[in-house]
């Protein structure tokens, strides 16, 4: 294969902020603080083996949540006008402009005990709900969050689809709902794929949503990862194993979502 | 007569204000093949539309074998559509494509087989079925749509440009190809073409329509042979298209000459437009011509030679075999069966003077 001269600033990139640091990663997992090749890293991540089914379940949990409320906004958005369509994937995007912080910060206003929501329940004599905290709290976050990446490349999908393809299996009899479980979902399962991925990835590994939502009590991968590196528990070692294993369980993830990509959606929604 | 299978009554469309198609009447019979020939924005592909239940006409009613349909959807609809680039679904495969309306019609998967082989027999194309309909080229593909709008037994077929993607040879392929489908099934089929050539062989009716009006309807022979006005004659084929005066039945006079003529029933002494067929004229020394003119341009088409001919400022079109050369004199021998008359219309000025003729003109105007 011929490598093109411009593509040399990309590959150094990739080389010293992808390569190299993924290799640290995977050395510092086998290795104590002594520099000797060791395992024990592994059996102590084993021991945080709750924490990683807490941060996939909440993760894949937004993950279908964003795909519940997603596809069908994605599909709406697609139909609209498309005068409309722009402003609807503006107003989707210009709360990406502010920072991610901030907005995480303005639901915790809202959610606190003494929140925005509580403050107005209990004007109108209606008992405070808990809510900030709670894992709910953290699910709210995540989906708000992420939530547009999971409409951005469904709608994408769904306004490349050929308006034709969809007049043919009208014109073969399909009615509206065949139209749809027929032709156009499968056709946008790879836009599907690609917002499941978008979303799962970052949610399964976010720890500042946990951390502000969640007030620490429910602890999460990143939290943990963060912990061996910042705080008190330091232990470098540690926290690239962990890295390490969630790397591959998502990387495991995304191979499971893929392959649903590639040609098994016949036999799927036949 | 054969009953009317297809009816458009007072079909109006229009589309941000502008006419598409106005005050449209068209009546198809059954087992009839018929194409909607026309320049780009005529209004043909619209009405195809119409006819699918893709586009519901602001006045006007569309009749299937005498039942108003009006509000009939699509997919309700015993007519079935190719369409232009095919439109295959490209998630499922050849067998699956094929069987797409089967299905939806919740046939048994036995009955589903058996009538998928025996379109994809009727188009050549068993040894695909499992294929992937991407990987397929594009005569193939075409096949596979075929296959695919037949397998649900329509009563009419609708074809929405489907050659246009296809290279010369495939295309006249694929044309004596349909015209055996129809012969085979008998079923109704109404073709949409800007390939005048492909109206003239392929079809039992042909409509012209320009403007989204119908022009002309009627057998290829006539749309050729007697077209109503300089915009078919224009249009079909070439034309040299003169103005002249209508003296009697039988006699036409233009370029301040008398000419015999098989033309009778206009009004004496009124305005016509004269047509004559660049290939009804015969090259002749200058002084035993009707006419005379001077050679601007000779082309080399491989069956003939394509002359153009100034006479008095207009220029004249002739197919002849003959050699000739640029600057040359030469007469023309108009006979009376070459000459055909029509009424003048508002076409009359637009067209039939070659002056402004160049190839690339020419593609610009038919394509």
């Amino acid at each position: 294969m011929k490598i093109r001269l411009s593509l040399f600033p990309y590959l150094l990139w990739m080389a010293i902020f992808v390569i190299v640091p993924m290799m640290l990663v995977v050395f510092f997992s086998f290795t104590d603080s002594s520099g000797s090749l060791t395992f024990e890293n592994l059996i102590e991540a084993g021991k945080y083996s709750a924490v990683f089914l807490r941060s996939i379940s909440l993760g894949a949990a937004s993950t279908i949540i964003c795909l519940i409320i997603g596809y069908p906004a994605a599909h709406f958005i697609s139909k609209a006008n498309f005068k409309y369509q722009n402003i609807f994937i503006m107003l989707l995007m210009i709360p990406m402009w502010t920072s991610f912080l901030l907005r995480t910060y303005a639901w915790m206003t809202l959610l606190e005990y003494n929140g925005l929501i509580n403050r107005l329940l209990n004007f109108f004599e209606i008992q405070r709900l808990n809510m900030i905290n709670t894992p709910g709290a953290v699910m709210l976050g995540m989906v708000y969050n992420f939530l547009p990446y999971m409409i951005l490349p469904i709608y994408t999908v769904l306004t490349k689809i050929d308006k034709k393809v969809i007049e043919a299996a009208q014109d073969l009899g399909a009615n509206k709902l065949e139209v749809f479980t027929k032709v156009i979902f499968p056709l946008s399962i790879p836009g599907i794929v690609s917002g499941v991925t978008m979303v799962f990835v970052p949610s399964v590994s976010t720890f500042i949503i946990s951390k502000m939502l969640g007030g620490g009590s429910i602890l999460v991968i990143g939290d943990l990862i963060e912990m061996q590196f910042l705080g008190n528990a330091y232990n470098p070692y540690l926290g690239s194993c962990i890295s390490l294993i969630l790397m591959i369980i998502i990387m495991i993830c995304m191979g499971i979502m893929n392959s649903l990509d590639n040609g098994s959606e016949e036999e799927i929604f036949l | 007569m054969k009953p009317s299978i297809i009816k458009l009554e007072k079909i109006q469309v229009s589309f941000n204000g502008e006419i598409i198609l106005k005050e449209l009447n068209l009546d198809i019979k059954e087992g009839e093949f018929v194409t909607l020939l026309g320049p780009s924005g005529c209004g043909k592909t619209t009405t195809l539309r119409i006819i699918a239940g893709f586009l519901t006409p602001e006045k006007g009613n569309v009749f299937f074998k005498g039942k108003k349909i009006n509000d009939v959807p699509a997919h309700k609809r015993e007519v079935n559509t190719i369409f232009q680039k095919y439109a295959l679904f490209p998630h499922l495969n050849v067998y699956e494509n094929v069987a797409f309306g089967l299905r939806v019609q919740k046939k048994s998967e036995s009955e589903i087989k058996s009538k998928v082989i025996e379109m994809l027999k009727m188009v050549n194309l068993v040894a695909y079925i499992d294929r992937d309909v991407n990987s397929l080229s594009g005569g193939q593909q075409q096949r596979v749509a075929i296959a695919r709008a037949l397998a649900n037994n329509p009563k009419v077929l609708l074809l929405d440009e489907p050659l246009g993607a296809l290279d010369l040879k495939l295309r006249k392929d694929m044309q004596s190809e349909l015209k055996s489908i129809h012969q085979k099934t008998g079923i109704t089929f109404i073709l949409v073409t800007h390939d005048q050539e492909e109206a003239l062989s392929m079809s039992d009716t042909v409509v012209v329509m320009d403007k989204g009006s119908i022009q002309q309807i009627g057998p290829p022979e006539d749309i050729y042979n007697e077209p109503k006005n300089a915009f078919v004659a224009d249009f079909i084929g070439e034309s040299n298209i003169v103005p002249g005066v209508m003296i009697e039945d039988y006699k036409v006079k233009f370029y301040g000459k008398e000419f015999k003529c098989l033309d009778k029933g206009f009004e004496k002494m009124s305005c016509v437009d004269v047509v004559i067929r660049p290939e009804d004229i015969k090259v002749v020394p200058p002084e035993s011509g009707n006419i005379s003119g001077v050679i601007t341009s000779v082309t080399f088409k491989g069956v003939h030679n394509e002359i153009i001919v100034d006479v008095e400022g207009f220029k004249w079109m002739i197919q002849t075999t003959e050699n000739q050369e640029e600057g040359n004199k030469i007469g023309l021998l108009i006979r009376p069966d070459a000459i055909h008359i029509m009424k003048t219309s508002s076409y009359s000025s637009e067209v039939g003077d070659y002056s402004a003729f160049s190839d690339e003109f020419y593609e610009e105007q038919h394509h």
